[in-house]
């Protein structure tokens, strides 16, 4: 067995894993391919090869649908075995969090799920993830035959290479269908958009007492052309804001030049999300506040005192 | 309706401490308890024994101290507990952690659903619930926020089925599957209910047992370090080279933040 597949449900993070996949099957020595699963997989082979693939394996069943991790880690132990294939790059998606497991069980493998880099030493396929909480980063050697990486989506971004060409190949699957019923898909409120993207990301926390009082921060977030994000309880339990919006270990992550925490205390499941920003700024009433350890500039004080004095200033600076 | 609840014990991640020269974690002596995400699936399980009758066991592999940990469990209302401290299951992967959790539960036998929390607190990694149920050949639900039991009757045949809210990225997906079933749930799904100190004085009366390897028919080449599959090289603390300038006067912090902003050109005017 010799050789590298990527699967992901989402075309751009699939293509982002193959502009890695290249790297990585030239350093590793093996040859790349792609899965391609459900109706129109022909469809999109062709495009995957301007990204590395020198295969795709496509397969289309009834049986596909709806998603059932079960069925779809069956078809991918298949496409495995029609690629002789060692290692897997799957998309680290919700989806793709409740399929990479279960492929690695089918497959007695060892799994990583959220790898946030991928690198090769001494011919090892090295894989880091986020350990104790977010505490620590850990760096792991998946040491079963074959092996299973779950990559955080956004990690790789797609990028096309000159030439490239490869062979379409038609895979025919043995699948029991799904016994799961999807009954019902309901689009989930969304907020400021890609917070991922953000330039400047100012964040709140439990600090601040009342919904109504976003008014005070919006400003200071205009000021500055940033965007709000916030902790989970703002979002998950308190329903402020939107939970596309929420930072953090199970929500996003970001590496904005500036990131301005207000009444964040600066728990780990929160502050790792925005580890990789430039410059941290935090504003808390709490001397002790964790987050004051990991912010390059801090000032404290009630944030309700803070926050219009620090936006005054800004908008005099910024003309805004 | 019978419920097995998989808990892990974790340490308190908000007490670890980093050693500043060699960025390692120190973990020693902190205190073990149940994540978020477990003490949500234990609740869930009550709640639905509340309504439709049956038994809740909780079930947990760890270290000894489990003994006492286990506790929280039976005081906020499973029936009974099963532990796996054996010291041959120090050190599993993610794997071997999880052919101990399916063959005890394949030792309890009677059951309609499983529920755990989606990822545990410490790793998130999310690998227990898809690799127990591939275990069982049962079908799974990661990420459920909304849970539902439906007890029909087909036939003369009683029916058993669950309707899960699963929580994606850009939606909330709706579905149904018939029992028995793995369903790993996030904190969305319920608040916890803490124990009332009468239940804490009873649980220490409830039944707790210790299965060993024998017990469930496990060997050693299929759990502990010997048989894991994934090689930790490290497990550090990332670099964190900040500034750490602290205001405490307000006028003087807010004057010298935005001048030093514009300094390290983060913003521009």
């Amino acid at each position: 067995m010799n050789g590298i597949v990527v699967y992901s449900e989402l075309e751009e993070t699939a293509l982002g894993l193959l502009t890695k996949g290249r790297e990585l099957a030239s350093e590793l020595n093996k040859p790349l391919s792609v899965a391609l699963l459900g109706e129109q997989a022909g469809d999109r082979a062709e495009n995957t090869f301007g990204y590395g693939a020198t295969q795709a394996f496509i397969a289309d069943s009834p049986a596909l649908t709806p998603f059932q991790a079960s069925t779809y880690a069956a078809a991918l132990k298949q496409i495995m075995t029609h690629a002789e294939a060692d290692i897997i790059l799957i998309g680290s998606t919700r989806r793709g969090r409740e399929l990479a497991p279960r492929l690695a069980q089918k497959l007695s493998a060892g799994c990583v799920t959220d790898a946030i880099s991928l690198s090769v030493e001494d011919n090892r396929l090295i894989v880091e993830r986020r350990a104790l909480g977010g505490n620590t980063v850990s760096a792991k050697v998946i040491t079963s035959q074959q092996q299973v990486v779950a990559v955080m989506p956004k990690l790789y971004d797609a990028e096309p290479m000159t030439g490239g060409a490869g062979e379409v190949i038609p895979v025919s699957l043995e699948l029991q269908g799904p016994t799961t019923k999807v009954l019902e898909r309901r689009p989930k409120e969304v907020g400021i958009g890609n917070l991922e993207e953000a330039d400047v990301l100012v964040c709140i926390g439990r600090g601040l007492n009342d919904k109504g009082d976003l008014s005070l921060i919006q400003p200071l977030v205009d000021s500055v052309g940033g965007m709000l994000g916030c902790t989970r309880p703002i979002s998950h339990e308190y329903h402020w804001l939107t939970e596309d919006q929420m930072v953090g270990l199970s929500g996003k992550e970001s590496s904005p030049n500036l990131y301005l925490a207000i009444g964040i205390s600066g728990q780990i499941q929160h502050t790792v999300g925005v580890m990789n920003a430039k410059v941290i700024v935090a504003i808390n009433n709490d001397k002790n506040a964790p987050i004051f350890k990991i912010a390059d500039y801090g000032i404290v004080g009630d944030l309700y005192q803070v926050v219009p004095k620090l936006t005054e200033k800004l908008q005099s600076e910024f003309g805004q | 309706m019978n419920i097995i609840v998989c808990m892990k014990q974790v340490i308190d991640l908000e007490q670890i401490r980093i050693k500043p020269n060699t960025r390692e974690p120190v973990t020693k002596g902190l205190p073990l308890l149940f994540g978020d995400f477990e003490k949500c699936a234990l609740e869930e399980a009550v709640r639905i024994q509340e309504k439709h009758g049956g038994k809740v066991t909780a079930l947990a592999v760890g270290s000894p101290k489990l003994k006492d940990t286990i506790k929280e469990a039976l005081a906020i209302g499973a029936d009974e507990a099963i532990i796996l401290t054996d010291p041959m299951f120090n050190d599993s992967d993610a794997m071997g952690s999880a052919r101990v959790i399916a063959k005890a539960i394949h030792k309890i036998g009677e059951y309609d659903l499983i529920l755990l929390g989606d990822s545990s607190a410490d790793e998130y990694s999310g690998e227990i619930p898809p690799r127990i149920a591939e275990l069982l050949d049962l079908p799974q639900v990661g990420f459920a926020r909304e849970l539902e039991i439906l007890e029909g009757n087909d036939q003369g045949t009683n029916t058993k089925t669950i309707r899960a809210v699963r929580d994606l990225e850009d939606a909330l997906e709706v579905v149904e599957l018939d029992l028995p079933a793995v369903v790993g749930v996030t904190s969305e799904l319920n608040t916890p209910r803490l124990a009332p100190l009468s239940a804490i004085l009873k649980a220490g009366r409830k039944p707790l047992n210790e299965w060993g390897p024998e017990d469930i028919g496990i060997t050693a080449d299929e759990v502990g370090a010997n048989a894991s599959v994934v090689e930790v090289l490290s497990n550090l603390a990332p670099v964190q080279d900040r500034k750490e300038i602290i205001y405490e006067d307000v006028e003087e912090g807010v004057a010298e933040v935005v001048k030093a902003l514009l300094q390290e050109g983060v913003l521009t005017q």
